[in-house]
């Protein structure tokens, strides 16, 4: 079985990467192949590289605000090029509500500030799992 | 330490002299001794499991005069004097306390017109700008790239209409006004100087600061425009131009606080953000001008993060850095270009999304840091940063937390309290000592610029963050609410500020207005005259000014340079 490949994005124009940068490596240490986009990504650059990468997972890191535009948005793009197996899931300064409001729509689980890294990394190998055994 | 008498006139020591130096040697033997005897007795003793570090390294159970002696009085001074170890003001806040300014921005220019209302009503001194992501980046408000960003996290200014309306009924002549702005900092700047124009205040009378420190930028917050040279560029015309025409405005604010935050211990952003300062002061010399006149205007930020008095001293630290440089390897002569001026801000990423009450009490203890570090300016954060952006009451006890600071704890009542503390004095001795030697690694690798160019500078501050955020994974760090002392109980439920679609909407319509009002002609002559001056070497603020003045927007004055100048590539890695 090929290792877990995991997109890690920074959508929008925030510049905080310092929760993406960590989770990328944690991810990386924990096995699992990353590629990391850098800054200011569009909705539609994250969607075309997760697709030419041929990812399981995207990890979208927002501290903006705009994350009910941009996660909705990279979400839509993803599954118009039929590929909604891929697992949208991500972390940044998002508001409980909304959480709820995105996960109803489909998308994976998303972390709040403090999250230890390794609660992410078992949640991606268990959605894994999972997958492999469906 | 008692200061020994001067020799006699003839150079023969007199008797007095002779039998201090005696004392004083039987009275180190015995000191000596005396440590001796307590770290074989105690220095091993039961401790608990924990490691006491401070951001970068292990700290010593106890310090004495034998650990604080290399700190003579030349490194000390008195406050007010060379080179200002213990302060920059003679009088300290006897005579005036800190600047109170909480940042802040939110929605609208007329959303954020009401809060800086408030602010100043509940006793605020000076104002400060968040601008939202689109402003920050240099696009404006109906650029498609600022869909969904618009006035999330701060206000929304794409032209000198937004900046009217944001100071509308606030006296500029009066208030002092920080912009929180680097990438397209000279815009915004101009859009403010006109601004205030039309209030008829003429940019001498202006007081305030742009941050415009493009150097962290690249290094750690990421809100960049042009590529290194041409930013630097536009840096050092502002000095130029503000010199003359704005003399009693800061014109860089020359961050830690970004670098701290990125995951930067205090050593590296002590270090990182002085040799950001130090290359600003080079081109500035480069350019031809006088170190003297730009250096005063100088003025820094810092980060307040949680070890107590490592923070105290790093301010200390920072402070004695800068004149020493400033006078021996700048040559700069007048004092208000050797003293150290700073804005402080408690650490955003010690605040925790658990409990959030209890970041209350952390931006408490970092706010005193800050005072007894001698800051000249302070914003506390709010306990429900991490969440949203801060609620109105949050501000406020947030504001109240330096009210009582100020008027209650008896803590700025003394100069430099904490002058003489045997700890402090060490720690600020080493945390110089440390700054010096990344100033050499920062050489050995080409400088600031190439340190960026090559990713030096930003991989330094992402090994630390690694390192801390093991660290507390590892248990090693204790994060009350976090990793210790963790509550099932549901979260506390606080109210949170949300900004509506609607904001976008709105400002989306009043630019098209605007558009289709404006003078379209003018503003084609103004843009296309800064992009001719953009391909040669005269001073660009003129130009962006008169594009302000003619309502050209904040983006199309970004594009204008930027055919010329090209965008900044990031270089991508983790």
């Amino acid at each position: 079985m090929r290792p877990i490949r995991v997109l890690v994005a920074k959508p929008g124009l925030d510049g905080h990467d310092r929760g993406a940068k960590v989770v990328a490596a944690a991810l990386r240490d924990a096995g699992m192949e990353v590629i990391y986009t850098g800054l200011h990504q569009t909705p539609e650059m994250i969607a075309t590289a997760a697709i030419q990468e041929d990812v399981d997972v995207i990890g979208l890191s927002i501290l903006s605000g705009a994350h009910m535009t941009l996660i909705p948005r990279v979400q839509a793009l993803v599954k118009a090029q039929g590929r909604d197996d891929i697992l949208i899931t991500g972390g940044g300064i998002i508001p409980k509500e909304d959480v709820d409001t995105l996960q109803r729509g489909g998308v994976g689980k998303l972390f709040g500030p403090g999250t230890p890294t390794t609660d992410l990394i078992a949640y991606i190998k268990d959605w894994a799992r999972e997958k492999q055994e469906a | 330490m008692t200061r020994l008498k001067s020799p006699a006139v003839d150079g023969v020591p007199d008797r007095d002299l002779i039998a201090t130096v005696e004392e004083q040697s039987a009275e180190l033997k015995l000191l000596r001794r005396e440590v001796e005897e307590w770290r074989r007795k105690y220095g091993k003793g039961e401790v608990r499991d924990l490691a006491f570090t401070n951001s970068a390294k292990e700290v010593e159970a106890v310090y004495t005069a034998l650990d604080a002696a290399e700190t003579d009085a030349e490194a000390l001074g008195m406050p007010g004097f060379y080179p200002y170890t213990r302060g920059i003001h003679p009088t300290g806040y006897r005579g005036r306390l800190w600047t109170m300014r909480q940042f802040a921005g939110f929605g609208s220019a007329k959303d954020t017109n009401e809060r800086y209302k408030f602010l100043l009503a509940h006793g605020q001194t000076g104002l400060s700008v968040a601008f939202d992501f689109p402003t920050l980046m240099g696009y404006d408000s109906d650029h498609p790239r600022s869909e969904g960003e618009v006035g999330k996290c701060g206000v929304a200014i794409s032209s000198l209409a937004d900046m009217e309306t944001l100071f509308d009924g606030i006296p500029l002549d009066e208030v002092s006004t920080s912009m929180t702005i680097n990438g397209p900092a000279v815009i915004l700047y101009c859009f403010y100087i006109a601004a205030a124009e039309k209030k008829g205040i003429d940019s001498r009378a202006l007081r305030g600061t742009i941050q415009n420190d493009i150097l962290k930028e690249y290094m750690a917050q990421h809100a960049w425009v042009y590529p290194i040279e041409p930013a630097l560029r536009l840096i050092v015309d502002c000095f130029e131009w503000s010199a003359e025409h704005a003399p009693q405005w800061n014109t860089i604010s020359i961050s830690g606080y970004h670098i701290r935050e990125a995951g930067a211990t205090a050593a590296q952003e002590l270090a990182f953000t002085l040799a950001d300062g130090f290359t600003y002061v080079e081109r500035g010399i480069a350019r031809g001008l006088d170190v003297d006149s730009f250096a005063p205007r100088l003025s820094f930020f810092w980060d307040i993060h949680n070890d107590f008095f490592e923070e105290i001293a790093k301010l200390r630290a920072a402070r004695r850095i800068w004149a020493r440089h400033m006078r021996d390897r700048y040559g700069a002569k007048d004092p208000k270009s050797l003293i150290m001026r700073f804005h402080s801000q408690t650490a955003g990423v010690t605040l925790t999304a658990q409990q959030p009450m209890n970041n209350v009490v952390r931006v408490a203890y970092q706010a005193m840091a800050a005072v007894l570090g001698g800051t000249q300016s302070l914003h506390t954060n709010s306990m429900d940063e991490t969440l949203a952006l801060p609620t109105e009451e949050s501000v406020q006890v947030a504001l109240r937390t330096q009210q009582v600071l100020a008027f209650e704890t008896g803590v700025p009542n003394v100069l430099d309290p904490l002058g003489g503390s045997f700890y402090v004095e060490t720690l600020t001795t080493e945390l110089e000592r440390e700054a010096e030697s990344l100033f050499e690694q920062i050489e050995e690798v080409g400088g600031v610029v190439r340190g960026l160019e090559t990713g030096w500078l930003q991989r330094k501050i992402a090994e630390s963050s690694a390192r801390q955020q093991w660290e507390i994974e590892q248990h090693r760090r204790v994060i009350v609410g976090v990793n210790e002392f963790v509550t099932d109980e549901p979260e506390l439920r606080i109210e949170l500020l949300k900004i509506s679609e609607e904001t976008e909407r709105e400002q989306r319509s009043r630019m098209a207005k605007m558009r289709a009002e404006r003078d379209g002609e003018l503003v084609e002559q103004r843009l296309k005259a800064l992009r001719d001056a953009a391909s040669t070497s005269e001073n660009l603020m003129p130009y962006i000014l008169d594009a302000a003045r003619a309502y050209c927007t904040l983006y199309e004055i970004r594009a204008a340079m930027e055919t010329v100048f090209g965008a900044y590539r990031e270089p991508v890695f983790f």
